[in-house]
């Protein structure tokens, strides 16, 4: 018994010993959006293999938990890159600054579609960004056209529009802490809401106020407008499906009624059994994203430490990995895995700027 | 005993039978809802349990196999741009992607595999058909044609014939073919699917053993994905949990039991270690990235952060389960040995841990199995983790299974899903066994005092 005790101690000794004395770590660290991810994953494993550098280690964190990993300092035990689906807000700017982390790259790396999908046994449903807004906001404006709103009374899709299917609303999608939802909101709902005149009219006097220094009634303004426009109804129409995509699929294919919120990606993959509904008349696929046509999309961007280049090996050759041709180009392979390519003059521009390690430094 | 006694007394025993009599039909047919009520229970566990299998099962069996695809490849120097054989450099770095379009794309424009209908074989093809034809084989085969010529540097400028991986795509698509199915086709166009359908035909496709899965690490690319890397992590994580909770939960559990004073401070821990072994297993994730990581300033994402957390979670299972096990242990056995002159340490090392041992493993062996299962504490210091290289050690980044599981079945390409159920497959083959053990170690150094 005794005998068997001591290399047990001695071997929890060393092991929290042996804990704070952090090597140099010889890989890059990235964290952030899910989303990037499932392309970043795609670029860190082609150069781990074909480099000679070490694979990249790329957590999934969410693009807001990965920007605050970031920022937290300069150092070998802090990340090197961030994965975002959406732009660095001013406030992380802030406090990367605040923990010395001065110099930030940033690129643009290509688009990410954002679909409703629906079963393909389901009859087809065409909507726009207006008609999305009337069914899946918290407040709509009243019907009798009178500047009030009202809780969101429409049940079905023929409540909105006679041209539209007798069947409930029920829209599947990810929950407020997702990237996909924000963009929704962005995209569709406060544009839907913009259609209608006085609603798009709070806004502009918001910004007329923010001309005019009384930044207490814009603030109030604006909050206005979010509480309009942004909110999503919560009566049972739209349901949280948790943050598995795949699992909005499943759900798509046994009830043909519903639809359902997704990344592009999974669309291509499931193709066979689900189809994307046309929004303003546009389909979502590759070209009809990549051109613009198709109103949603959101940028998938990159943030480089700059003081880490140098520190950690290889950065910048991932960096020119990421933005190489083969990778982000037309037909490159991240467009095999879903991810909408810049275009040619965006590419080129881009690759410019990281040649001279210039990149746009937020502010 | 008078008679007159004996005459009431059989009186009231008359009554009472006549009482039975009339209840016993009633009490029979509760007796039997209650068995029933049992029986009910333990057949809707097993049900449960049948489709909990049959589902996984039948998702993930076919992740056990690959798909193949023979093709002839000319290992011509130039294209491969090697100018010196012996050139280790050389060979590692050569453009194998060009040799293997080479082969693809000659076999169409020769039109030699599609001697049936030349007239078609013989124009060439687009560039988006070349695209769409080198889609079809994985991304990966350029390693299996690379590694076949670093170990044989005399291939060079010969035609060799190789079994490469096909593309997710073209898997999903045999397999479905395989199994009575039209082919599941979303991903690969008409042409593309004459090809493989032609291929298939000429006998160029084959199903082996997929042991990229069980070899490689983490991939992007489903046919080349393995749970290798995940697994060593898992194995390095349950190495530092067993290595720290066995002796702290027994030595933990030792002293609460035969040292420790009965008093307010004793009760005190006692219902803390009972709370903590309640408290929902991502607190002490959240715990480990307060302490661990903001604290003492360790690195994320490694096997030893992972293992200290799944410490702080076991602990106090074991601690319970090895109390339990020394309070089974017969008062008398310690009685007969404070008899015989020996000393609490030695009643303690000699008689009382060594009974309670096949008890205390019980309890650990189920402890660590929970550990290998969890993934919630590991999300908080950043084992959720895209990691590829195998971990060298416990200060290497890893990933763990359960994890790896989570990751895969958030991926959007649709051959993750058997990759899962298989992964998931594995994880339920190490759980089993774990608790096989323990159920083994019971039966094999359990004693009866009778």
């Amino acid at each position: 018994m005794r005998t068997s005790v001591i290399p047990l101690i001695s071997f929890c000794l060393w092991a929290a010993l042996s804990a704070p004395a952090v090597a140099m770590r010889d890989y890059i660290d990235v964290v952030g959006s899910s989303t990037v991810y499932a392309f970043s994953t795609v670029v860190a494993e082609r150069f781990g293999k074909t480099s000679g550098f070490r694979t990249p280690k790329i957590e999934s964190t969410g693009s807001g938990g990965g920007l605050k990993l970031f920022c937290q300092g300069v150092g070998m035990k802090f990340p090197d890159v961030a994965n975002s689906s959406r732009r660095i807000k001013s406030s992380e700017v802030e406090l990367c600054r605040s923990n010395g982390v001065q110099d930030i790259m940033e690129i643009l790396i290509g688009f990410d579609g954002i679909v409703l999908a629906q079963s393909k046994s389901g009859a087809e449903i065409r909507l726009t960004r207006r008609e999305l807004f009337l069914a899946l906001a918290k407040e709509v404006p009243n019907p009798d056209g009178s500047e009030n709103t009202i809780d969101n009374p429409y049940q079905t899709w023929r409540d909105i529009n006679s041209n539209l299917p007798n069947i409930k609303i029920e829209v599947l999608g990810p929950p407020p802490t997702s990237g996909t939802r924000d963009a929704f909101s962005d995209l569709v709902l406060d544009y839907g809401c913009h259609t209608f005149a006085w609603l798009a009219e709070i806004t502009e006097q918001a910004r007329e106020a923010r001309v005019k220094q009384n930044f207490q009634l814009a603030g109030d303004l604006r909050r206005k407008q979010r509480r309009l426009c942004r909110m999503l109804r919560e009566d049972g129409a739209y349901i949280d499906a948790g943050e598995n995509d795949n699992l909005v699929v499943q759900k798509l294919n046994a009830n043909p009624d519903v639809l359902g919120l997704l990344g592009f990606s999974f669309l291509d993959q499931n193709s066979d059994r689900i189809r994307g509904t046309k929004i303003d008349g546009f389909e979502p696929t590759f070209s009809s994203i990549a051109s613009g046509k198709y109103p949603i999309s959101r940028p998938l961007y990159i943030y480089i430490k700059k003081a880490h280049i140098g520190m950690i090996p290889g950065i910048e050759a991932f960096i020119s990995e990421f933005i190489s041709e083969r990778a982000a180009g037309e037909n490159g392979y991240l467009s095999r895995k879903g991810m909408i390519p810049l275009s040619r003059a965006e590419r080129e521009d881009i690759a410019q700027r990281v040649q001279t390690l210039r990149g746009k430094v937020h502010q | 005993m008078s008679k007159a006694k004996s005459k009431v007394s059989i009186a009231n025993n008359l009554n009472t039978i006549d009482l039975v009599q009339r209840n016993l039909a009633k009490r029979k047919r509760a007796e039997w809802r209650f068995r029933a009520y049992g029986v009910g229970a333990i057949l809707f566990g097993l049900a449960c349990l049948l489709i909990l299998f049959s589902d996984i099962i039948s998702k993930g069996h076919g992740a056990f196999m690959q798909t193949q695809i023979y093709m002839e490849v000319t290992l011509d120097s130039q294209r491969l741009n090697i100018d010196d054989p012996t050139s280790d450099q050389q060979i590692r770095q050569a453009n194998y992607d060009s040799v293997l379009a080479q082969a693809l794309i000659a076999q169409y424009e020769t039109g030699s595999t599609l001697s049936e209908n030349t007239a078609d074989s013989f124009k060439p093809l687009s560039a988006l058909d070349k695209r769409q034809l080198l889609n079809l084989i994985s991304t990966g085969a350029v390693y299996t044609i690379g590694q076949r010529l670093s170990d044989n540097p005399q291939l060079l400028n010969q035609t060799v014939g190789f079994w490469l991986i096909a593309d997710d795509d073209v898997d999903n698509y045999v397999k479905n073919i395989e199994h009575g199915g039209k082919g599941f086709s979303s991903r690969l166009n008409k042409q593309q699917q004459e090809w493989v359908n032609n291929w298939m035909a000429n006998e160029q496709v084959r199903q082996v053993f997929n042991s990229t899965f069980f070899t490689s690490g983490d991939s992007r690319e489903p046919e080349q994905a393995g749970i290798h890397s995940a697994l060593v992590g898992s194995l390095y994580m349950l190495l530092v949990t067993i290595g720290l909770t066995f002796p702290i939960g027994i030595a933990a559990a030792v002293y609460l039991e035969e040292y420790a004073a009965k008093n307010r401070v004793t009760d005190f821990i006692e219902v803390n270690i009972n709370n903590l072994a309640a408290v929902p297993s991502i607190i002490f994730g959240l715990l480990g990235l307060a302490i661990f990581i903001g604290f003492f300033d360790m690195p994320r994402s490694v096997p030893l952060m992972g293992g200290l957390v799944l410490t702080l979670m076991t602990l106090p299972t074991i601690i319970i389960s090895s109390r339990a096990a020394i309070k089974a242990v017969p008062p008398s056995i310690r009685d007969a040995a404070y008899g015989l002159g020996a000393s609490k340490m030695q009643v303690v090392l000699h008689h009382v841990v060594p009974l309670a041992m096949p008890g205390m493993l019980t309890g650990a062996i189920i402890g660590f199995a929970l550990a290998l299962g969890e993934t919630a504490p590991l999300l908080m210091i950043g084992m959720v983790a895209f990691i590829v290289d195998v971990p060298n050690g416990l200060m290497d980044p890893s990933s763990a299974l359960p994890v790896q599981i989570f990751l895969w079945a958030d991926s959007p390409e649709r051959a993750f899903v058997e990759r899962s159920s298989a992964a998931i497959m594995v994880l339920l083959a190490f759980l089993i066994t774990m608790n096989g053990l323990a159920v083994w170690l019971r039966h094999r150094l359990g004693r009866s005092y009778q």
